[in-house]
């Protein structure tokens, strides 16, 4: 060990041995801080990705949770107050997965499936806020929110999506 | 078909294009073979005995930057002249875009930007061989070696993957019409009588700048990490590389800077959702590397000053690296979906395999050195500058790892329990927020901290103006309204910051002013004489300054939403808006217009004058909200037209959000970039005093010789 500079109030040896505990120990409590925040932080603010059929089978743990839930929009059921500008509307399920639907023929395959198919599972939503202009029957509903006790979704933000003749994916803007 | 064929096979610019073709192709894999040949020319000799051979390989990678102007400058062609027949021409154009536009789509698609992102490699590439030749003599090949690996391995994206030049042909039998190079059989060239033309979000002014800020930013870090890597190959690990890298790394520090405010300009612009910073896993992927460079910008001071932290330096090069590369697969491979999922392709891979081998290989690398990156002294005290910039290295790492957790964790929790989950803006807010608040505050007190060893007695004397300031402040924004905890924390944490570092300015002046020297003369004086330093507290002075945008914007925004009629009011903050008429109209280029006129009154009623929000729906779809916005120093009032009654034009919904203080944000930005161009300036007593003492370096070594 060389101490090329050695200050004349300090005492090389000692006070380097005790200096470097110090800091080990200064260093692993603001890591073990950082880690804490980041852990409780993820629990707290964590959001699941869900199909309709799968927030409906575990829908007692998931009770105000957040959630991002995508869905088939059924359209005779699209209801909208523009005063109140209250938003109503179910869904119908249908697979998440960007390589199920190819595998199904494609968006909007899979979105007339969806809602022409009696036994797929439904989900009413609620959303305050102006109705979107992709809003109607056959359009892809990507909405976060919570589920209350008694089986609505509530929807904080609402993203639309629909079979465009572009293949480019619209970009994420609802925030 | 055939005959339109036929008919454009003996039209002039049809010739053209094909020459543009094959010239960008050809000079794209000549610059790939370019890169390769020195690659292996550095690998298969001895460099200290082969002069000429490393001076070949040098050549090779400048020559580079010329042929990969040609690629990009033929790509360039064939948009501007409408070749719809190249894939990405017609995906990234159309016969509507505007001229400056078609010459920024060269980076607005996916293959476009690749190339885009070599041409700067090279160019940067080409500056360090020809402004760093003699200097770094001995680190050079291996510089060569580490930037044209990096090159070489995007230009074989460009050439086999992403190939910007693919022509699309259609089967004659079946009619699907696929891209490829060469023509496969039975097929014949297809030509779109259009383009798609650019995302009409990017279709924006601070697109155009935004993307080669970063860009330039991203491909000037690799600058520094070559020469670490050459250090540590080299076994010359001494100061050398430091010193020579901490102005690339400056430089690329500031391009990326103003690549994130730009970014954040056009986000506030154009997506229309009253914010400039959603914790987008894009956004992350260009903040990461910033992070951990300005961790490096930092504690690169102490090894100057003190010869220690040699490793962790090291450390922070190489992570700043596999960020830069993993920010650009974040960006280009679409793996997670963003703003920014426009560029979706098979990359993903290759990006990987390249992070993983590089990242591996350079560790084991440091490992071997080890022994020679011991520090020179050790640590005496916690209360001291050398500490403090410990500690802010900790925080910018917690910072960093954080947003890569929260970025990668969708993909994670997707590997682990099959069930994708994501964490949104609330976890950066919960974990960043503090961690960048804790930052900020230690940015006032570091710079009062002696070297070495200080007491809390020397720290008092220097901290209790500012710090009775503050109190003063604090009482002052209680009554202009911060009457929240959090919000007093927070303008209390960027009011001290900025006594403090003013407070080191007056002293420095008080000094200069002592030995006869006026106010201005000391005051530029002080600043000329040490850029590094005082430029640094320009920069502080920024992020003070941003961090009230910050802290005003995001805890006091207001927003509500309404449906009105003409002639009916929606009250915010203090404003009142009138809904005025809407008109609709389609324009040129294909987009459905509605323009919403509407009134911002004052409280007593007095006009304030008349905003235009629209919103404009693209053929292809994609709408676009355009805010109108009345903004002053105190608040942005920004007002969103975001629903109408199709008819009869007689009703119409608004969403306005009052975001005060946000256009400190960039203020604070400018006066950021201000202070980084200040202490990033060339400074010519430093470049002389720098080439003396290698000359007499290398005199020395001569002698012992």
């Amino acid at each position: 060990m060389t101490q090329t500079i050695a200050t004349p109030h300090t005492m090389p040896i000692a006070r380097s041995g005790g200096g470097r505990m110090k800091f080990i120990i200064g260093g692993l409590l603001i890591v073990s801080a950082i880690i804490y925040l980041i852990f409780t932080a993820t629990q707290s603010t964590a959001q699941y990705f869900l199909t309709v059929q799968e927030l409906s089978e575990r829908q007692s743990s998931l009770v105000g949770k957040n959630v991002r839930i995508s869905g088939a929009v059924v359209g005779e059921t699209i209801t909208y107050n523009s005063q109140t500008l209250e938003l109503k509307f179910t869904v119908a399920n249908m697979p998440a997965d960007i390589k199920d639907i190819d595998a199904q023929g494609g968006l909007g395959v899979v979105l007339k499936n969806a809602v022409n198919d009696p036994k797929a599972t439904r989900l009413n939503v609620y959303y305050k806020g102006p109705k979107p202009d992709l809003m109607k029957g056959e359009s892809q509903a990507i909405m976060d929110g919570k589920l209350l006790a008694d089986g609505t979704f509530v929807a904080d933000t609402l993203l639309m999506k629909c079979p465009t003749r572009y293949e480019q994916a619209v970009p994420d803007q609802t925030k | 078909m055939k005959d339109e064929n036929n008919f454009i096979l003996h039209n002039s610019s049809f010739i053209l294009s094909i020459m543009a073709l094959n010239l960008g192709l050809t000079s794209l894999f000549l610059a790939f073979l370019s890169a390769v040949y020195a690659v292996v020319v550095v690998l298969a000799i001895n460099p200290r005995k082969h002069e000429a051979w490393v001076e070949s390989a040098r050549n090779a990678s400048i020559l580079t930057f010329p042929l990969l102007t040609l690629a990009a400058l033929s790509i360039i062609i064939l948009i501007v002249q409408g070749h719809y027949e190249v894939a990405y021409v017609a995906n990234a154009s159309s016969s509507t875009t505007p001229w400056y536009l078609k010459i920024t789509a060269l980076w607005g698609g996916q293959a476009g930007s690749l190339l885009f992102w070599s041409w700067l490699m090279s160019a940067f590439t080409s500056a360090v061989m020809l402004r760093n030749w003699k200097r770094d003599r001995s680190l050079m090949p291996y510089v060569i070696l580490v930037s044209m690996i990096t090159l070489g391995f995007f230009l074989y994206l460009s050439l086999f993957i992403e190939n910007p030049f693919e022509r699309l042909w259609q089967n004659l039998s079946t009619g699907d019409v696929k891209p490829a190079l060469f023509q496969p059989a039975n097929t014949q060239l297809f030509i779109p009588r259009d383009g798609n033309g650019l995302n009409p979000l990017l279709r924006h002014i601070g697109m155009i700048i935004h993307p080669p800020m970063l860009y330039l930013g991203f491909v000037g870090m690799v600058v520094p990490y070559s020469f670490a890597i050459a250090a540590l190959i080299t076994g010359r690990t001494d100061d050398e590389w430091i010193r020579t890298t901490r102005r690339w790394m400056l430089v690329s520090w500031l391009f990326l800077s103003l690549g994130l405010i730009l970014g954040g300009r056009w986000a506030y612009d154009v997506l229309g959702w009253g914010g400039y910073w959603g914790w987008d896993p894009v956004e992350n992927a260009s903040l990461m590397p910033w992070l951990t460079a300005t961790a490096f910008l930092h504690s690169v001071m102490i090894q100057e000053k003190r010869g220690m932290l040699k490793v962790w330096n090291m450390i922070l090069i190489i992570v700043t690296y596999a960020l830069v590369i993993m920010g650009t697969f974040l960006t280009r491979s679409g793996v997670l979906s963003s703003v920014h999922a426009f560029a979706q392709s098979a990359i993903g891979p290759l990006f990987f395999g390249f992070i993983a081998i590089t990242f591996t290989a350079s560790m084991i690398l440091l490992f071997w050195r080890w022994d020679r990156l011991k520090g020179e002294t050790q640590l005496d005290s916690l209360l001291s500058r050398e500490a403090a910039f410990l500690l802010n290295n900790l925080l910018f790492m917690g910072v960093t790892f954080a947003t890569l957790w929260g970025t990668l964790f969708p993909i994670f929790s997707e590997l682990v329990t099959n069930q994708k989950i994501t964490v949104g803006p609330p976890f950066y807010n919960q974990v960043n927020g503090p961690l960048l608040a804790v930052i900020v505050l230690l940015m006032g007190i570091a710079p009062l901290v002696a070297w070495r060893k200080s007491s809390f007695k020397a720290l008092g004397r220097l901290i209790w103006i500012p710090a009775v300031l503050t109190l003063v402040s604090l009482v002052a924004f209680y009554l202009l309204g911060a009457r929240t905890l959090a919000s007093q924390l927070g303008y209390g944490i960027a009011a001290f910051v900025g006594f403090t570092t003013l407070s080191e300015y007056v002293r420095g002046v008080g000094a200069r002013m002592r030995l006869g020297e006026n106010v201005f003369v000391a005051l530029i004086n002080l600043a000329a004489r040490n850029r590094r330093r005082y430029g640094g507290y320009i920069i502080h002075l920024g992020v003070v300054v941003m961090a009230f945008g910050v802290v005003g914007s995001y805890m006091f925004q207001q927003e509500t939403q309404a449906s009105l009629k003409p002639g009916q009011t929606l009250a915010l903050g203090g404003f009142t808006m009138r809904f005025d008429s809407l008109t609709q109209f389609p324009l040129e280029d294909g987009r459905e217009v509605s323009r919403a006129e509407v009134t911002v009154l004052d409280q007593a009623g007095n006009s304030l004058g008349q905003l235009f929000p629209r919103h404009d729906l693209f053929d292809s779809g994609q709408p676009m909200t355009i805010p109108g916005v009345r903004s002053t120093l105190g608040e942005d009032f920004y007002v969103l037209l975001v629903g109408w009654e199709p008819i009869a034009a007689n009703g119409a919904t608004f969403k306005i959000y009052l975001n005060p203080l946000i256009n400190l944000v960039w203020l604070g930005g400018l006066v950021f970039i201000i202070g980084t161009l200040v202490a990033a300036w060339p400074d010519a007593d430093e470049e002389k005093r720098y080439i003396a003492e290698s000359v007499s370096t290398l005199e020395r070594a001569v002698k012992a010789s």
